[in-house]
């Protein structure tokens, strides 16, 4: 926080408040999403082709950086620093999983038309009431939105109200995806304990496996990036965004000129984690399968991560990292699997000693120097 | 105490009355019709064993100009603590107006039925340019939804850079905050917080980090804005006090040493003995 | 027609003691005596194999009687069918089945006498009556032992058929024994006589002794007692002892569950109290601190490989060397990232969670990914008994009494010592504290070092309850955070109650909640706690709280 006087030189025009940026980032995402698309219908030996796997790998990115966005609009934005993030990833993911599960219908190993195999196997005989309605594709896109973000509003409710902050705030979302993480690995949770929910076959009458619809399903994962940027943009654009800014820095003297800090916490608090349930539940189909160790406390910080890397306080910072870092430990998952957890934690002590803005900051304070000189 | 509680009013069966939280807040209530602002009765804080506000009387009137001195410890940001609603007295009772009951809002509450205040250290918004800040604070809306959909008119344009021309920051109206200066950054909270067009403003140490000139022209601002508003002033400078020449009143020990105008003041024995005796403090 | 032969048996081992005495080496004098190797032993066996009866009998109280030190040993082999007959050479030989062959040797398992074919051996007969005549000679010649403790295994063996023992044998046994868990052992043999005896006062006696001992067998006899017997007097006694035995009983598992709570706990204080000291006094999130602890157990781990023989004094070695190599990276952690990061504590938790990713990559790169096997000295293994019903496990006992100990030093070195003082100035000012005169980022250096070392001891005394692996740390590192944050942060003393109450806690719902619902209702309510409680149950106080 201490570099703003190198991005501002002191000037009496309005600035652009860097919409270029935004528009320059939402083409290069239409770009992407379009030419992703092509590439992906040429013919396998054309130089320019992009396979099916790498559609797929794509995919999955995009529903990282769509969570990366809702992570950066909470602690770029608002200072909440939320290390429970995933939680409400696998959430989403989980209500997706639960209509893909009942979309098997009796092609599962047992057959059973009504019940998933997993419950089959523990002997249950009808479907816990919470399964009611997940048959239901409208039903199941409503609960995406509502479970996770009822959990940050009431998770929210107590822990804004009661002012808890800071170190303290991040170290109970910690504590809250960690208990939701044993919870959903107990079979008597009617998750799928263990091993969680998977062998998807179709959504919405399309069959998963095939390379039509995981084109769709990333075309899909890029359209909801674009719709969530530009909502997220539209907030932190408008007088609510300065605000939440306003509450970053001084809380206190938000309150004293009379805004109601908790409500603006608690609004984008429960946006921010429905956003990351619409980024989980598009995750689900692209991978197959969602278990209890999306729940680990690590993801959640490896969100942050991304995040920090990218540059916090800036959304398209935000999905770089996600991008970024994501293509990394691909890459060094496949070159060196050794190496990638040392890669990872240097990449964490760097980012944060000499990096506080990230790889967006580096950028911004290029421009501002060129600017200047 | 003399106040009716507005919570306890008639014994009539009001719907809204069934739960705490559905009854609307006070916010538009405020009453000044007896000619007082602010009233403070037997006010007591006591921060682990230390009676930082002890029996507390205090009241300021519509409209008056009034400087609050006293040493170290005497309580006057701890006073303005609790008017604003940072802090709860542990007895007394504080009215805001004849209607709005201060123990019971929060600071954002407090703030938005019409009670501004200035910290004693400067404290804007380091990373939102003048401009923002000024339009964060001027009065209007406080909601969510409409804070969202709030558009730039250009007369609230105008407002705000008129503003900044008084507070002569016109030509850094789009720098960040942070990179202003000590005595900038003093300017720009004063006019934070006349755009929050408060009833009563609550203004700690303004002087701190001043020229002489600027020192002139935030008197003058003062006084300007005196009669409209109330305005509570807490200043060390005894320079500064002399030249607002308003009542003033001395805290000393968390109670009101003495009342009146500097002149009297200056020449009451109890204060000559805090501020000259053996317990003097390095005023 | 039996004596005759009898006597001509007798006869012919006369003589075959007499061809045996004369020449040093014994050649095949007569098919039916039986060698065994050892001199004493022929005759004794001769009789016992081709003996009757009574003679029989005899010849096992004979050889009972001989005071050998295997005699034990050999009457335990007749009884389990162990020692055989080699046919061919009427040799007594023991025997171990191997495959279709029975491997041999010799009575006093000084030779290999190589293996035979299974039907070229026989088993030495017992008959019933035999079995019960050798159980009681084994279990009288136990209770003659020098060793209290097979004294108390021979009782524990009579414990089922405590009319095997004559009344005249367990008086003469009470009057001279001297160690006390023996006799006690005793008396409550003579209460399980007593209480089978076929007179009311003498069961009414016996149900008093009973009431003492909380041991499964006695309240099952107490049991049979009190829902059985013929007698009005004795069944409703021995119904109100059955009462208080179940409510002791009750008690006892209770005093359980609270010991394995403050075990839990010690655990947990232990792994929490370098956290309290780092990010209480420091304001540093250490998320290595998990990390560090891990560092520790292979402390102990390495000790173990340098020095296999001593298991002790490389677990007691290893506390200092822990707390030192610990402190070392701790101390090389905060020179080379956290100093440049005092005050943003939100990013002392990002680079130390980088760091703890590159700690546990380096031992699974350097060391190994799976967990390494770290041994329990002898003296850590073991159980406390208090009675039949309570008992604690030694390490766990430890355990505890270390992390109060850790405890204690530390205190003091904050509270008592120049170092403390120093630290503790640091941390409540620090540009005051530099302008007396302390050296603070010395002090910041040390005071993480310390936290770190604590960590180190952390890892010691966990490498002997759980598994030493990479993942360790993480693991501990969440309950650590609850732990300090229930407590107060900057508060050593509230550190050490919360981790015990969280540690009884987590115990007092486990038998009803099950292990993994008891910690995430714990969690549920941790989260629900510092909602209500923002700063801990024992929170700082004070205007400097407002700065962090």
């Amino acid at each position: 926080m201490s570099d703003s006087s190198t991005t501002a030189p002191s000037t009496s025009a309005r600035p652009q408040r860097s919409r270029l940026s935004s528009i320059i980032f939402i083409l290069t995402l239409i770009a992407l999403i379009i030419g992703v698309s092509i590439c992906n219908q040429l013919p396998a030996e054309h130089p320019l082709y992009v396979s099916n796997y790498m559609v797929t790998l794509l995919g999955k990115y995009l529903t990282y950086a769509i969570l990366a966005v809702a992570v950066d609009l909470v602690w770029g934005y608002l200072g909440i620093l939320s290390l429970g993030h995933a939680a409400f990833f696998a959430l989403g993911g989980y209500v997706m999983g639960m209509h893909l599960m009942r979309q098997i219908g009796d092609r599962g190993v047992y057959g059973n038309p009504d019940l998933p195999d997993f419950m089959v196997f523990l002997n249950w005989t009808e479907l816990p009431w919470y399964w009611m309605g997940s048959d239901n594709f409208a039903f199941t896109a409503m609960m995406i939105l509502l479970v996770p973000g009822l959990l940050a509003f009431v998770f929210g409710w107590f822990a804004f109200r009661s002012r808890v902050n800071g170190v303290y705030l991040s170290i109970i979302t910690q504590a809250l995806t960690y208990a939701l993480m044993l919870a959903f690995f107990r079979n008597e949770m009617g998750f799928g304990g263990n091993n969680g929910l998977t062998d998807f076959r179709e959504l919405l009458g399309f069959d998963l496996r095939s390379d039509t619809v995981r084109l769709g399903l990333f075309i899909a994962s890029g359209v909801a990036l674009l719709l969530v940027f530009l909502l997220c943009d539209s907030i932190l654009r408008s007088r609510l965004g300065k605000v939440a800014i306003a509450i970053r820095d001084a809380e206190d003297r938000t309150r004293f000129i009379g805004y109601r800090v908790e409500s603006v916490k608690l609004a984008l608090f429960a946006l921010s984690a429905m956003i990351a349930g619409i980024a989980g539940a598009l995750y689900v189909p692209q991978v197959g399968i969602i278990n209890p160790g999306e729940f680990a406390p690590l993801n959640s910080i490896e969100v942050v991560v991304w995040v920090a890397i990218g540059g916090r306080g800036t959304l398209y910072g935000a999905v770089l990292g996600a991008l970024g870092v994501n293509y990394a430990k691909t890459w060094f998952t496949g070159a060196f699997p050794e190496a990638w957890l040392f890669a990872l934690g240097l990449l964490f002590v760097v980012v944060t000693l000499l990096l506080p803005r990230g790889v967006a900051g580096l950028l911004k304070f290029k421009r501002s120097s060129q600017a200047a000189s | 105490m003399s106040t009716p509680d507005p919570m306890t009013g008639p014994a009539v069966f009001r719907r809204d009355k069934v739960f705490e939280f559905l009854i609307p807040k006070q916010v538009d209530d405020l009453d000044l019709s007896h000619g007082t602002a602010l009233y403070l009765e037997n006010i007591s804080v006591n921060f682990d064993g230390f009676q930082a506000i002890n029996g507390l009387n205090f009241y300021v009137n519509t409209g008056e100009l009034r400087c609050l001195i006293g040493p170290n410890g005497a309580g006057k940001t701890t006073l303005m603590d609790i008017v604003t609603g940072k802090t709860r007295p542990d007895t007394g009772t504080a009215w805001f107006g004849q209607k709005i009951n201060l123990l019971r809002m929060d600071e954002a509450e407090i703030a938005q039925a019409g009670i501004g205040r200035k910290f004693q250290k400067p404290s804007v918004f380091e990373n939102l340019t003048v401009f923002d800040n000024l339009e964060l604070s001027m009065a209007g809306t406080r909601k969510l939804w409409p804070t969202y959909r709030a558009r730039l008119s250009s007369e609230t344009m105008d407002r705000i850079e008129a503003m900044a021309g008084t507070i002569n920051l016109l030509s850094q109206l789009y720098a960040q905050a942070g990179s202003l200066s000590h005595g900038q950054k003093q300017w720009l909270e004063i006019g934070m917080l006349i755009m929050q067009n408060p009833v009563l403003l609550l203004v700690d140490e303004p002087a701190a980090g001043m020229t002489h000139q600027e020192m002139d022209r935030t008197v003058e601002l003062l006084t300007t804005l005196a009669g409209d508003h109330a305005i509570v002033v807490v200043e060390h400078d005894m320079d500064f006090v002399r030249a607002l020449n308003s009542p003033v009143t001395v805290l000393h020990q968390g109670s009101v040493l003495a009342e009146g105008s500097m002149a009297e003041v200056q020449s009451n024995t109890d204060v000559m003995r805090v501020y000259l005796g053996t317990e003097s403090s390095s005023c | 027609m039996s004596l005759s032969l009898h006597a001509l048996q007798r006869l012919i081992r006369a003589a075959s003691l007499l061809t045996m005495l004369a020449a040093v080496c014994s050649f095949h004098t007569a098919s039916a005596d039986v060698q065994t190797g050892i001199d004493e032993l022929d005759g004794l066996f001769t009789r016992f194999v081709e003996g009757k009866g009574a003679q029989r009998t005899e010849a096992l109280d004979a050889l009972a009687a001989l005071g050998r030190d295997d005699t034990r040993e050999l009457l335990t082999g007749i009884l389990e069918g162990d020692l055989m007959l080699h046919k061919e050479t009427d040799t007594i030989v023991w025997a171990t089945a191997q495959g279709r062959e029975y491997a041999m040797q010799s009575l006093d398992r000084q030779n290999d006498l190589g293996s035979e074919r299974k039907r070229k051996l026989s088993r030495l007969k017992v008959t019933n009556r035999l079995r019960g005549h050798l159980r009681s000679l084994i279990a009288s010649l136990g209770l003659r032992s020098d060793d209290a403790t097979e004294r108390l295994a021979a009782i524990d063996a009579l414990m089922e058929t405590p009319e095997a023992l004559p009344d005249a044998t367990l008086q003469e046994l009470l009057g001279s024994e001297t160690d006390k868990k023996v006799s006690a052992a005793l008396l409550s043999l003579q209460a399980r006589k007593l209480a089978l005896s076929p007179q009311p006062e003498q069961r009414l006696q016996a149900l008093s002794t009973l009431g003492e001992d909380l041991s499964n067998d006695s309240r099952s006899l107490v049991q049979t007692l009190a829902e059985n017997d013929s007698d009005e007097a004795v069944k409703t006694l021995a119904g109100k002892i059955a009462r208080d035995q179940a409510a002791k009983v009750r008690l006892y598992a209770k005093a359980e569950t609270v010991f394995f709570g403050l075990s839990l706990g010690s655990v947990l204080v232990l792994a929490a109290i370098g956290l309290a000291i780092s990010f209480g006094v420091m304001g540093v999130i250490n998320m290595a601190h998990g990390e560090l602890i891990m560092l520790g157990a292979y402390c102990t781990w390495a000790m173990q490989q340098l020095m296999p023989n001593n298991l002790g004094l490389s677990l007691l070695l290893s506390i200092p060397v822990a707390f030192l190599f610990t402190g070392m990276v701790g101390i090389l952690i905060e020179r080379s990232v956290i100093r440049f990061l005092y005050g943003r504590p939100l990013e002392t938790l990002l680079a130390t969670f980088g760091i703890s990713l590159i700690l546990q990559q380096l031992v699974r790169t350097f060391i190994s990914s799976q967990n390494v096997p770290v041994a329990n000295p002898a003296f850590m293994s073991g159980v406390l008994e208090v009675n039949s019903v309570l008992s604690l496990t030694l390490n766990r006992l430890y355990i505890l009494a270390f992390c109060l100990i850790v405890f204690a030093l530390l205190l003091i070195l904050l509270k008592r010592s120049r170092f403390g003082l120093e630290v503790r100035a640091v941390s409540q000012n620090r540009s005051m504290a530099r302008a007396m005169g302390v050296p603070s980022s010395r002090i910041d250096s040390l005071t993480f070092g310390l936290g770190a070392g604590i960590a180190g001891i952390a890892g010691v005394a966990l490498s002997q309850l759980t598994n030493v692996g990479p993942n360790l740390g993480q693991a501990y590192i969440v309950d650590s955070f609850m732990v300090v944050v229930f407590g107060g942060v900057g508060n050593l003393w509230g550190t050490l109650i919360s981790g015990m109450t969280l540690g009884i806690a987590n115990k007092l719902m486990e038998p009803w909640a099950g292990a993994i619902l008891a910690k995430i209702l714990v969690l549920v309510f941790l989260i629900m706690f510092i909602q209500k409680r923002p700063r801990g149950l024992f929170p700082q106080r004070g205007r400097a709280v407002e700065a962090h």
